[in-house]
């Protein structure tokens, strides 16, 4: 362990963030990172407990967080880098949008502030990129064998890295005309600015990651002509069927999923023209955000950063109390009203609110009717249901509907047909145990098999399908 | 198999043979020794009288068996008795030749009249083929009617035999007789179905005669009517009485032996044994010529430890060595350089060390021959040995004082065996022969001292290499993953050994798997586990005793035992057993004719299976061969040159394995092992390869490690390699004396091949070819296995697609890690079970079980093999209520200085509420606890523990217990003491445990006043008498044996046995302990509950069990095998917020439970509701089971081993291979026999002294009126004063009485314990001496000592009392007008003393109260003193050089306040016991005073200094304990 009281000499100290006033004015990354010297202190809280639950609970890549804490407080950074990256593929990604759960895993937030987990593996990658110490490490030699990578999202991308590092010829088919799917298109630059990707795909392509855009697999490529060509084919093509809102009104023009909306913004900062006919902007416009969750606060921000004249976010769910309840406890995941960036930047939220109907004024949205909700206690089975207030119908002016309700499965467009693979009830691929679907030497990872989840579990399972595919290919 | 390495036979001694998990080899005795002497040789009655008066005296040290009647063995043994036997065979017809021309031979036969003729003329025969006559027989009367039922089903019929020479000459006679006896014990050995009990010899010789048998000293005499005739004369007698842990009747093993009686144990004995059948190829001696091979086997199967001994002792002594001599060489005092040694004498032991290692372990022998007679003390001295010798040529020597009453101007001299030193008797010369005159006369018999300066070997003598090139990291890295190195180890293992320069301290137990269920390739060092001592023998503390320990061995051939010559000690010396790579270059290029090493590869095939493993086996072995007869001296086991394609043969297996083949081949003895492997890098690897027969360890690939981690900057402190290395190389070293000292071994030439281990996985198979004489007990993996470890480890390390990452696998043993080992805490069980306790949800609680009790996924413990058997359910409501289960429910013993005051506190509330038992731990507990608190909750523990350390034991703390258990050993240090640092050490704790705030705290390993079994039964009986209502416990660690020590402990009247698990929680503790000690509880309650049946004592003692229970499955299970009271430790402290951080030793603890600091307390979120909740839901959920099962209460559930099996078609590739049948074997015993405990026992406190005192001292104790009594003291009245004091406490609270109130006058010698937890207001004098223990844990008072009114001898020159006075007394005083033996005032935290010269060892791990010694010191003074002041009067100026400066400084007394003080206690001293020493330093102050020196522990000084600041600035803030805590 680095320092037995390390955690009661030092407090807690979160990454600065950029005045608002200032970053609201463009795309840039929010966050700033601490001096090393205070990155060192932070490090030292880490208690190295004989059951790292951060570790071994909280985190869904298991990253082996004791040690890397420790080696920065020894000031062996790249120690720390090493450790970090034989369980993470992608730290710098995952360090900047990844909520966390190790933290409140952590055993020093039982009864105190948690150790700063998620800026720890940041500096640690960022100084590793600084210092040159991240290089491309291409396997010592091939086995001949081929894979196809459907998906370039963070499974995809960490199934690919893994599979070539072991020396298996490796092509990543993405439909899209960039690589990084969610990571590129879902998360806006002010939490990950899209240079960061670039840097990390570089590094795969020098390992020997061959990457296809604009390909479409089930449109352009068949499955069973993947599957035929390569050894092994493993999809990673995310969760990508939104949860639609289906009320009166639905049709208004001036509703968007919130996909569209982020995605379209991730392209106009990457520089692309985006037809003025498609365009969705927020820029005087009175903005309503239905959905209380991460991608949500994401259009909050990114709305704000357009030049919303009034956002206003609105949460089926009841306002989660400040503190962990009793019925939560840790380290489980706590459901806490979380205040993010977004949030503080400007933003009206609402909860316990059930969207009635989309007034128009002709084609377009101009509103919503809302009302308020109670809540029932849970019944035996745990479900909770829900009465509307009497009386509470009320009106929210909106020339903008964002909706930022989740995902339902994996898309069932023209893959799916195609392949024909089994899906499971909620609609996603079916695997077995040992990550295959339906059909043989066809596998499966990430959110399109789980439902959407968080980017770091998607490189777990990126990196869960790799071995599987690795052990597969050796038999 | 040859016959040569096979373990002993147990039932070749008549005991019955093992079963279940029971062995009867695992039997212990002790006992109390002496004899008795005319120093004039002139034969008298009254020997033999006294002799048995001195039997009956000791018979408190003694045992009675299950049935009340059988002692466990006494006798004695004599010259032979001329004028008696003469007289006797007259009447037979029979003439003796002239004394001393012919023999006796004393005869155990079987009552079969076949077999017993068969017997008797095998004898003639022999006899008569050895070139004697058989004269005459004489049948012994004997008299049954007064033994025990148990002795009386196996009593003999004794016969005398005469046996003369044939022809004139005497010479050689004996040594004739000992071939006779060797002949016949073989013949008949080798008949089928005769054993022991048929035939045995207690005696054959012209000298010596045993009268011996399975009696009680009281019944000797009657049983023997020989013994009662006034003509049986003789000049002297060894007396011997047995306490024996099993109660089998075995007459044979009763003592004296042939030439000895012994009051020990021999630890090393396995050890011992195979070097010595090792060592039978090479006898030779002209005083047998070709007759030496009809004396093999040297050592008798089936012999206890001290038969062994009496068997090599007789061939030393028949083979030429005097006795003295031999005794010297098998139990050598220690002769390390702190001792003042001549040289002749250091190189007389120098030598003797090449040719035998000590017999080790705690001893006192009594030895006779005809001529002398002998005592001797292990180098330890841990028994006690008294003499008196009287003006008119007498001497009585013995465990205890007492045990003959002389009046006092008869007394020439009193005195006592110290460590190590010898006691000679010589009848020829008429006189004692004092130690130095024995030593320094054998000493110089030959010239040692030359021929160790020119014969010895020393490795830097050896060519010197140039420096070896470190290991390239990338083959570095290749051979860590093959051996399975992990980061974690080199984190939490290697990494500090090489920064700190000792082993890391972990907390919070183990909870991993057991070796042979892990999925995870394990090293088979991972299979063995240590045996520790406990009770019948101590446990040393290798750090403030280190002066008698030793890492010295030779390496190299050995030769003929019986022969002297220089070339004996021409061995190469090692000054401790882990060489490094330049070593190995000396020893490989040595040029010395001596020194011719050879390397032998360790290594397989890659891909090896079981069969390929055994092939290379068999190679290394023809190899090894080849090598000693091409004239190798040391073979080298290597596995550096490891490749792709070769694979390391496990270390041990290659080890151990070469060691017992060249033993089977005679071939042992003719060269070195040295073991060069990558594969150890523990403390416990070594000790498994030296335990295991190699000579000497280079670890070179944990030596590359270290180097390699020094120059990545990984070490804690930046380190240059060689500190590294020289720190690694001292970690081992010093874990390695922890180990050996562990089970109270000093020398590691004693440890090599002794083989102290338990395997638990291992098949039988594997056991005996690799490790013969190893239990083993529930079998397991074979070679198949061990080579599929290997192999999984071997090849990703060399695979093709090398990993690229520089990291080695996560490890997770100790922390966990995703992928690592299992553990049964998992972060889901941790916060599932505080989530159902917070909430009070059954269902939540269900969960946490569920995930506890399925471990189909990962096994962790035994008891997840096992299934429940279903039985005729019943209706839950029959079955017994959680309110009555929860009451046989206790919380695990933690200390309050362990946990923090809330976490004890709430504890002790919850278990209050449920009427449970809490415990209070070792550190004792704040007197404010006892009062009830408003609404009706208290604080008070229920248990209150007594351990090594008595911090807090005073009466007062006593009184207020309902059971006061006496803690041996601890699961997760077993064999260990421990420490608690200074800065824990709160003003709170120091207050509890009435030391000094900010003063380190020890725990000294054994407790000092148990170091055999008689003294556990001593100490139990001193808190009957202290405290009669409440039960008094014993807890100790399973471990093989465990068992039998139980038995002990029932005879020796415990009302409770707790068993606990290896893998309990702690605060502290050394990895290797936490990992490798101890055994599952599985295997020690199911070895305890059979034993305890079989031995028809289960009846009469409560078994409880603890370690990781934690479900109601557990308990069931534990019930099941043997339990009727269950304990829970860590499982309490996680309903209370423990989450597992492993930081107790840290004092981090980041929830409150284990920490003294304030502001990490203060997040204690803990509530007594928790607690009760917790064993509410085990309690509902054991019901529940019990409803399944069919029982509706825990009693009939006790023992019912039918109703558990083993969990069908276990499929893992490992636990398949587990044989539960011996864990499940119902007990073997009688009809009726009781499974559980149904009486009490009787504990016969009736009769004792303090009954009539506190009669007697009724105005007192009703209206405090002061009072005088004189009464005459014996040694049979023990204890006396702890009753009344009890009783005192009871009444007026902890400070008793006012001074003097009352006044108890005694003469004579009073018994062990004198004064023990004396209470404020009572004054003992005594006149005459006293037993070990005077003023044990006293509390007040005053105790006054002083010779006999009328005594002439000098007090200040003899000894008046024992050993370990004051042990942890916390206040009085003691006046002692004469010497005190050994340790005295260890552990004094408050008593004020006055003595005029003491033994070893004084003042040991003092930490409060005055010391004033008006004479000598013995070595040792002061080890591990950290609070108390001690003067002590240097006339000599050798102080300085008894003194352990470790821990204290010395200082003249020149301060008023000193010289005031001292003087002021002198004076008090001759006023109270007229000491003739004291007036003459007051006569002349001026001058004594400054020959005085005073010794203050460093760290106390300096608190005090602090505490004197604070009192002076009370504007201070920083308190002296917080400083001394952030210092």
């Amino acid at each position: 362990m680095g320092k037995p009281t390390g955690f009661l000499e030092h407090v807690r100290q979160d990454a600065p963030k950029r005045p608002v006033a200032e970053r609201v004015r463009d795309f840039r990354e929010i966050e700033r990172s601490l001096p090393p010297s205070e990155i060192e202190n932070q490090a030292a809280r880490c208690m190295d407990c004989g059951i790292p639950f951060c570790h071994a609970f909280g985190c869904p890549l298991g990253n082996r967080i004791p040690e890397f804490n420790e080696m920065v407080y020894r000031g062996q950074w790249q120690r720390a880098l090493e450790f970090l990256h034989a369980t993470n593929n992608f730290p710098e990604m995952t360090g900047r949008v990844c909520p966390a759960p190790c933290e409140t895993a952590c055993t020093l937030s039982i009864n105190a502030e948690a150790v700063t987990i998620r800026q720890l593996e940041l500096a640690i990658v960022e100084r590793g990129w600084r210092e040159g110490w991240i290089r491309p490490e291409p396997p010592a030699a091939g086995t001949g064998k081929r894979v196809a990578v459907v998906g370039s999202g963070p499974a995809g991308l960490a199934a690919a890295q893994q599979l070539t590092r072991l020396g298996h010829e490796t092509v990543v088919f993405e439909k899209a005309d960039r690589i990084g799917g969610i990571l590129r298109y879902g998360i806006p630059d002010f939490k990950l600015e899209k240079w960061i990707i670039d840097r990390r795909l570089e590094q795969m392509r020098a390992e020997g990651v061959t990457f296809e855009t604009d390909v479409q697999v089930g449109r352009h490529l068949a499955v069973g002509y993947l599957a035929g060509k390569f050894d092994a084919v493993c999809l990673a093509v995310g969760a990508g069927a939104p949860r639609d809102l289906k009320a009166p009104g639905r049709g208004c023009e001036g509703i968007h999923f919130a996909m569209e909306f982020l995605a379209q913004q991730n392209r106009r900062v990457a520089g692309d023209a985006i037809p003025r006919e498609e365009q969705i902007l927020a820029e005087g416009k009175e903005v309503v955000v239905i959905g209380g969750g991460d991608t949500g606060s994401d259009c909050v921000g990114t709305a704000r950063r357009q030049g919303a004249r009034k956002i206003t976010q609105i949460e089926l769910l009841p306002e989660p109390p400040d503190e962990r309840a009793p019925d939560c406890p840790w380290p489980t995941w706590p459901t806490v009203k979380r205040t993010s960036s977004s949030h503080e930047e400007g933003c009206e939220r609402l909860w316990s609110v059930l969207t009635k109907a989309f007034l128009g004024r002709g084609v377009h949205v101009r509103g919503l009717r809302g009302v308020r909700i109670d809540w029932r206690e849970p019944d035996a089975s745990g479900r909770r249901k829900f009465d509307e207030a009497p009386e509470t119908n009320f009106e929210i002016p909106a020339d903008l509907v964002l909706l930022a309700l989740g995902f339902v499965h994996v898309d069932h467009g023209p893959l799916l047909r195609d392949s024909g693979l089994a899906t499971d009830e909620g609609g996603n691929l079916t695997v077995d145990d040992c990550a295959m679907t339906s059909r043989e030497g066809v596998f499966a990872a990430g959110d399109c098999v789980g439902g959407a989840s968080l980017v770091v579990r998607a490189v777990a399972d990126g990196r869960r399908v790799a071995e599987a595919i690795d052990r597969y290919l050796a038999v | 198999m040859s016959r040569a390495t096979q373990s002993p036979r147990p039932n070749a001694a008549g005991l019955p043979p093992a079963y279940g998990l029971y062995d009867p080899a695992n039997d212990h005795d002790a006992c109390g020794v002496g004899f008795v002497a005319r120093l004039d040789g002139r034969p008298q009655h009254q020997v033999v009288r006294d002799a048995v008066s001195v039997l009956v005296n000791l018979e408190h040290r003694g045992a009675i068996g299950g049935d009340a009647a059988t002692g466990d063995g006494a006798g004695l043994l004599l010259a032979v008795p001329d004028a008696f036997l003469r007289r006797a065979t007259k009447a037979e017809g029979l003439d003796l030749p002239a004394p001393g021309a012919y023999a006796v031979a004393m005869l155990f036969l079987s009552t079969d009249d076949v077999v017993r003729e068969r017997c008797l003329s095998t004898f003639e025969k022999v006899v008569d083929e050895e070139g004697c006559v058989c004269i005459g027989w004489r049948d012994v009367p004997t008299c049954g009617d007064s033994i025990g039922e148990l002795a009386r089903s196996t009593q003999p019929v004794v016969v005398q035999a005469f046996v003369a020479p044939r022809g004139a000459g005497l010479d050689g006679f004996e040594e004739r007789l000992y071939v006779i006896r060797r002949r016949v014990e073989n013949e008949v050995a080798a008949w089928t179905g005769v054993d022991a009990s048929q035939f045995y010899v207690a005696s054959l010789s012209s000298k010596t005669i045993v009268y011996k048998g399975m009696l009680s000293g009281t019944q000797l005499q009657r049983f023997y009517p020989d013994l009662t005739d006034a003509v049986f004369a003789t000049p002297f007698a060894v007396v011997h009485q047995r306490y024996s842990t099993n109660t089998f009747p075995t007459w044979a093993l009763a003592q004296p032996m042939r030439m000895l009686a012994h009051n020990g144990e021999i630890n090393t004995l396995h050890g011992n044994v195979n070097h010595m059948q090792a060592r039978e190829a090479d006898l030779a001696s002209p005083r047998f010529g070709a007759h030496i091979e009809k004396i093999k086997p040297i050592i008798v199967e089936g012999g206890s430890d001290s038969a062994m001994f009496d068997n090599v002792l007789e061939l030393l002594v028949m083979g030429g060595r005097s006795l003295p001599h031999a005794a010297m060489m098998m139990v050598p005092e220690a002769w390390g350089a702190t001792f003042h040694m001549g040289a002749d004498k250091r190189a007389f032991y120098e030598y003797h060390a090449a040719v035998m290692e000590p017999w080790d372990g705690p001893a006192a022998l009594v030895f006779a021959d005809g001529r002398y007679i002998g005592a001797t003390l292990d180098r330890n001295g841990l028994r006690p040995c008294r003499y008196t010798v009287t003006r008119d040529g007498a001497i009585v020597l013995a465990s205890e004082t007492g045990v003959l009453e002389f009046e006092p101007k008869r007394i020439l001299r009193l005195g006592r065996l110290q460590p190590g030193k010898m006691l000679l008797v010589d009848l020829k010369q008429g006189r004692i022969v004092p130690d130095t005159e024995i030593k320094g006369k054998i000493a110089r018999r030959r010239p040692y001292r030359r021929w160790v300066k020119d014969s010895r070997i020393e490795l830097r003598g050896l060519l010197g290499p140039s420096q070896i090139p470190p290991e390239e990291p990338g083959a570095l890295r290749r051979k860590q993953q093959a051996f399975g190195y992990t980061e974690e180890e080199l984190r939490m293992v290697v990494g500090p050994m090489a920064s700190r320069g000792q082993e890391a301290v972990g907390s919070m137990g183990n909870d991993t798997s057991l070796a042979v269920l892990s999925d995870r390739p394990q090293s088979l060092f991972a299979y063995f586990k240590q045996l520790f001592a406990q009770v019948t023998n101590p446990p040393i503390d290798p750090l403030r005793e280190e002066l008698v320990m030793s890492l010295m061995g030779f390496v190299g051939p050995e030769r003929n035992l019986l022969a002297e010559t220089p070339e004996h000690c021409r061995r190469l010396k090692l000054h401790h057993p882990v060489l490094t790579p330049e070593d190995m270059a000396r020893l490989r290029s040595a040029r010395h004719p001596d020194v011719v090493a050879r390397d032998l590869p360790m290594l397989m095939p890659a891909g090896a299976d079981g069969r390929t493993l055994q092939a290379a086996l068999d190679d290394l072995f023809q190899q090894a061969e080849d090598a000693i007869a091409d004239g190798a001296t040391v073979l080298i086991l290597t596995d550096r040159h490891m490749d792709r394609d070769h694979a390391a043969i496990p270390a041990l297996l290659a080890t151990a394995g070469l060691h017992h083949h060249l033993t089977r081949c005679g071939l042992r003895t003719r060269a070195g092992i040295v073991v060069e492997t990558g594969e150890a890098r523990e403390v416990m690897h070594f000790a498994l390869l030296i335990g295991y027969g190699a000579n000497a360890v280079c670890p070179h690939v944990a030596l590359s490690t270290v180097i390699w981690m020094a120059n990545e900057d990984r070490l804690d402190a930046s380190r240059l390699p060689d500190d590294a290395v020289d720190n690694y190389i001292t970690a081992v070293k010093k874990g390695l004396l922890k180990t050996f000292s562990r089970m109270g071994i000093s020398v590691i030439r004693s440890y090599h091949g002794a083989q102290i281990f338990e395997a638990v996985g291992l098949s039988r198979r594997v056991i005996e070819t690799y490790f013969t004489g190893t239990a083993s007990r529930v079998e397991g993996i074979g070679l198949d296995e061990i080579a599929r470890e290997v192999v999984a480890r071997h090849r990703p390390a060399f695979s093709e697609r090398p990993h690229r990452s520089t990291l080695l696998d996560a490890g997770g043993d100790y922390h966990l890690r995703r992928g690592g080992a299992s553990h049964l805490w998992t972060p889901e069980a941790i916060y599932r079970l505080q989530h159902a306790t917070r909430t009070d949800d059954y269902r939540v609680y269900q969960e946490y079980a569920a995930l506890i009790n399925d471990q189909s996924h990962a096994h962790v413990t035994l008891r997840s093999l096992l299934v429940l058997r279903e039985g005729d359910p019943v209706p839950l409501d029959e079955v017994e209520p959680v309110e009555a289960i929860v009451k046989r429910f206790a919380s695990a013993a933690m200390s309050f200085g362990s946990i923090s005051k809330e976490a004890h506190e709430t504890i002790a509330v919850a278990m209050n509420r449920l009427g449970a038992k809490s415990n209070s731990g070792e550190g004792g507990e704040d007197p404010d606890r006892y009062r009830p608190l408003p609404g009706g909750d208290s604080m008070r523990s229920a248990i209150k523990q007594v351990a090594s350390g008595r911090f807090g034991v005073t009466t007062q703390y006593l009184v207020n217990a309902d059971e006061l258990q006496i803690k041996i050993a601890q699961g997760a240090k077993p064999g260990e003491g421990g420490q608690l640092p200074g800065h824990k050490v709160s003003d709170d704790i120091a207050r509890v445990r009435h030391t000094t705030p900010g003063v380190t705290l020890i725990s000294p390993p054994p407790h000092h006043d148990i170091y055999s079994i008689e003294d556990l039964a001593q100490l139990i009986y001193d808190l009957k008498s202290v405290n009669p209502q409440a039960r008094v416990s014993v807890k100790l660690v399973s471990e093989m044996g465990v068992g039998t020590i139980a038995a002990g402990v029932a005879k020796g009247k415990a009302d409770m046995v707790l068993v606990s698990s290896h893998d309990g929680g702690t605060g502290a503790s050394p990895l290797t302990s936490i990992k490798h000690a101890g055994l599952p509880w599985e295997l020690g309650l199911a070895e305890t509950q059979q034993t305890l049946v079989a031995n028809r004592l289960r009846d009469r003692i409560r078994v409880q069990t603890d370690g990781q229970l934690k479900t109601g499955r557990d308990v069931a299970v534990a019930a099941l095998l043997g339990a009727e009271e269950f304990g829970f430790g860590t499982t309490v402290l996680v309903t209370l917020g423990c989450v597992m951080a492993r930081k107790c030793h840290l004092n981090t603890c980041p929830v409150g439970v284990a920490t003294q600091d304030p502001r990490l307390r203060s997040r204690f979120a803990g509530r007594p509701e928790y607690v009760e909740r917790f064993l509410r839901f085990i309690a509902r959920d054991l019901r529940e089971i019990m409803a399944q099962l069919g029982f509706r209460t825990i009693d009939e559930m006790v023992g019912r081993v039918d109703r558990l099996d083993v969990r069908p078609a276990i499929d893992h590739w490992k636990a398949r291979g587990l044989d539960f049948s011996a864990v499940l074997a119902g007990p073997q015993a009688e009809e009726g026999a009781s499974r559980r405990c149904v009486r009490t026992q009787e504990h016969d406190l009736d009769g004792r002294l303090d009954r009539e005192l506190i009669e007697q001292a009724r105005p007192a104790l009703e209206d405090r009126k002061p009072m005088h009594l004189a009464l005459p003291i014996r040694n049979i009245h023990r204890t006396v004063g702890a009753g009344l004091s009890g009783e005192i406490v009871r009444r007026f609270g902890p400070d008793g009485l006012p001074d003097d109130t009352i006044r108890l006058d005694f003469r004579g010698s009073a018994g062990q314990s004198l004064g023990a937890f004396l209470a404020p207001g009572v004054t003992i004098r005594i006149e005459g001496d006293a037993n070990d223990y005077l003023g044990k844990g006293m509390s007040g008072g005053r105790i006054v000592l002083a010779p006999p009114a009328g005594s002439r001898f000098r007090p200040e020159g003899n000894i008046i009392v024992g050993n370990v006075v004051l042990y942890g007394a916390t206040g009085g005083e003691v006046f002692i007008n004469g010497l005190a033996g050994e340790r005295f005032a260890v552990r004094n935290s408050g008593a004020t003393a006055v003595v005029e010269g003491i033994g070893e060892h004084g003042c040991e791990y003092m930490t409060g109260g005055v010391v004033v010694v008006l004479g000598d010191v013995g070595y040792n003074f002061a080890a591990g003193m950290s609070g108390g002041i001690a003067y002590v009067y240097d006339e000599s100026e050798q102080f300085g050089t008894r003194c352990n400066l470790d821990m204290v400084d010395l200082e003249s007394v020149w301060t008023d306040d000193d010289r005031h003080r001292l003087r002021g206690l002198i004076e008090t001293h001759a006023e109270l016991t007229g000491s003739r020493r004291a007036k003459a330093i007051l006569d002349d102050w001026q001058a004594q005073a400054p020959l005085f020196v005073k010794v203050v522990p460093i760290d106390y000084h300096k608190v005090l200094e602090r505490m004197h600041l604070r009192a002076d600035r009370d504007a201070e803030t920083v308190s002296a304990t917080e400083e001394v805590y952030h210092g």
